[in-house]
């Protein structure tokens, strides 16, 4: 199946529904006072690019492309945009985190649209390789789309995952790390300076890497149309935690913390006011 | 035990083109050879990276696959452990993980490469189911069930090489979950698994030889344990011996013993395994198994026979 070229990609589309996933992400989760909402606001405009502009299907069908959320706790933007594609339905997000429901925080196996539990990180990498590897041994032509946070790139088992991936020459996955620079407790800058430069890292394994604006839907997508498509691919995004609510920009607590109602209502007004 | 299971695996693999080899940077012996030249694509080396290993497998496994994933024992299972739980367990796919010189095997290469307590480890974790066959014969048998179930994930525990024939001429076929009865005698039970069962077939020889008749049962599925049969058993017989190469915590003999007090049957059952201590010793497999008391002579002297 082809996935859409970038010559439909619409920039205004795109921040349009990256606001509308904000919303709705705040508002899901602050029904049952979930975390991780920051870490689905550094990622929303990459989650958006794959699922709405690179990816073929929404990885239900067997020969589409598929998707792998590594880093599962921003799994809830994963579950409203799979509600918008009919995968998931409304009833599924007003159950989120209760008993009669079906989702939680992480993906779990089982759950339409999600390729693999996880929310253990340094997992999702050896399992798309694998799915990767398989799609090439059916050859189906489809692509697997994995995003990994910084965090978890601090994993060992990334990097087994990462030289296997170019060992077996997997022109069919293409990555992204949503490279946030925090870890749950700390600035990575600061506390791993080794961990940096992240992008040299992949080149050096054998990928072909950009580093891109992670909020710059337009440099998401062209970057990964522009892969050379003979190795694995992965896009080194920056990107902010919190992006677009002021106070959980940047702020660690934000990983973990879930808004008061002063605080959601602030959210709302201030994700309302932002423009292209 | 090894060969077996490569030659059984290559054949499968010849009609079976689901049917993948996962290793890390370990040589499956005999016929792997002949599968990776014929099938360079389903034959993955990941190199000394176990968990990657398990994440392929499972990956693979999602897209419908059938990979096996192969090491040494301990690092088949204790270096990747938390992939096997939430990649493969977790996940429920139909992944072996195959083991090869569980317990003490790999006798003069110390205790790095000593798994002596795998067999608890992998009980312990939902989903998972655990064989240890006694011999080649119960090796093929094992491979061609674990290449085709749909329960999910299984870890086969092998032996290395030379492993006595001491199935040929069972009264039943193996299957899967089902202690198996391989001679039939009135006195004694003894019940036994893995690559030492030579040692517990000594045992047998030993009692038989003091006039004892005793009946020698291959208990190749640990996980689901039909402890319903080997319940039977017992109370068939007037004593029951268990001997194993496993710790003793999570053992064959501690779940009998469990059962045995859970359904009120009074029956003397005395349990031999490894100790649960790291032995700073040398030696073949037969000596490292003496020095942890598995040795035939010390297993009859204690039962005073």
């Amino acid at each position: 199946m082809e996935a859409r070229r970038s010559n439909s990609f619409d920039a205004s589309a795109a921040f349009d529904r990256c606001k509308h996933y904000r919303r709705r992400v705040l508002d899901v989760s602050q029904k049952v006072g979930a975390l991780h909402v920051a870490p689905a606001f550094s990622c929303t405009e990459i989650v958006d690019s794959i699922y709405n502009h690179l990816m073929s299907g929404n990885g239900t069908v067997a020969g589409e492309d598929i998707f792998l959320m590594s880093k599962g706790h921003a799994c809830i933007l994963q579950y409203i945009i799979l509600a918008e594609c009919g995968v998931l339905t409304e009833e599924d997000l007003d159950r989120y985190c209760t008993p009669d429901g079906r989702l939680g925080t992480h993906p779990d196996y089982g759950t339409p649209g999600v390729a693999a539990a996880t929310g253990s990180l340094g997992h999702g990498m050896g399992i798309a390789a694998g799915i990767a590897k398989a799609e090439q041994l059916l050859n189906r032509g489809s692509t697997t789309f994995l995003l990994l946070s910084d965090g978890e790139c601090q994993e060992g088992s990334t990097w087994e995952a990462a030289m296997t991936a170019a060992n077996l020459g997997l022109d069919n996955l293409v990555a992204f790390v949503d490279y946030n620079d925090f870890s749950g407790l700390e600035r990575m800058s600061e506390g791993h300076k080794a961990f940096h430069p992240l992008a040299d890292k992949f080149r050096s394994f054998g990928w072909d890497v950009e580093e891109v604006d992670g909020h710059n839907s337009s440099e998401i997508v062209r970057a990964v149309e522009a892969r050379s498509g003979s190795k694995p691919f992965i896009a080194v995004c920056q990107t902010v935690k919190g992006k677009g609510v002021s106070y959980m920009e940047n702020v660690p607590i934000w990983h973990y913390r879930s808004p008061n109602p002063e605080e959601y209502a602030q959210a709302i007004r201030e994700i309302e006011s932002t423009t292209l | 035990m090894r060969n077996r299971f490569a030659d059984v695996f290559y054949d499968l693999g010849l009609k079976d083109d689901r049917l993948c080899m996962v290793v890390a940077d370990i040589s499956p012996a005999g016929s792997i050879t002949k599968f990776r030249e014929e099938f360079p694509d389903r034959f993955i080396n990941t190199g000394v990276a176990e968990q990657v290993m398990i994440g392929l497998a499972a990956g693979m496994a999602l897209r419908g696959l059938r990979p096996f994933a192969y090491t040494i024992a301990t690092f088949t299972l204790y270096r990747p452990f938390e992939f096997i739980r939430d990649d493969l367990c977790y996940q429920n796919l139909p992944v072996t993980i195959v083991g090869i010189g569980g317990g003490v095997t790999y006798s003069t290469l110390g205790g790095t490469h000593h798994a002596m307590e795998d067999i608890a480890i992998a009980s312990a974790l939902p989903n998972m189911s655990v064989i240890a066959p006694i011999d080649p014969d119960e090796t093929e048998a094992a491979t061609r069930w674990c290449a085709t179930q749909t329960r999910g994930p299984v870890y086969l525990r092998l032996g290395k090489a030379g492993e006595p024939n001491l199935s040929k001429g069972a009264e039943t076929e193996w299957e899967f979950g089902k202690p198996r009865l391989l001679q039939r005698g009135q006195d004694v039970l003894v019940l036994t698994y893995g690559p030492m069962s030579g040692v517990a077939w000594d045992v047998v020889c030993g009692l038989r030889d003091k006039g004892q008749s005793v009946s020698f049962v291959s208990c190749h599925t640990l996980k689901p344990l039909d402890t319903d049969t080997i319940l039977d058993l017992i109370r068939a017989h007037g004593r029951t011996v268990i001997i194993e190469e496993t710790t003793p915590e999570g053992s064959l003999g501690q779940s009998v013993k469990a059962s045995l007090y859970n359904s009120g049957i009074d029956k003397p059952v005395d349990t031999f395994s490894l100790k649960n201590e790291f032995i700073h010793s040398y030696g073949s497999h037969t000596e490292l198994l003496a020095v942890h008391g598995l040795s035939a002579p010390a297993i009859l002297e204690k039962l005073g026979a």
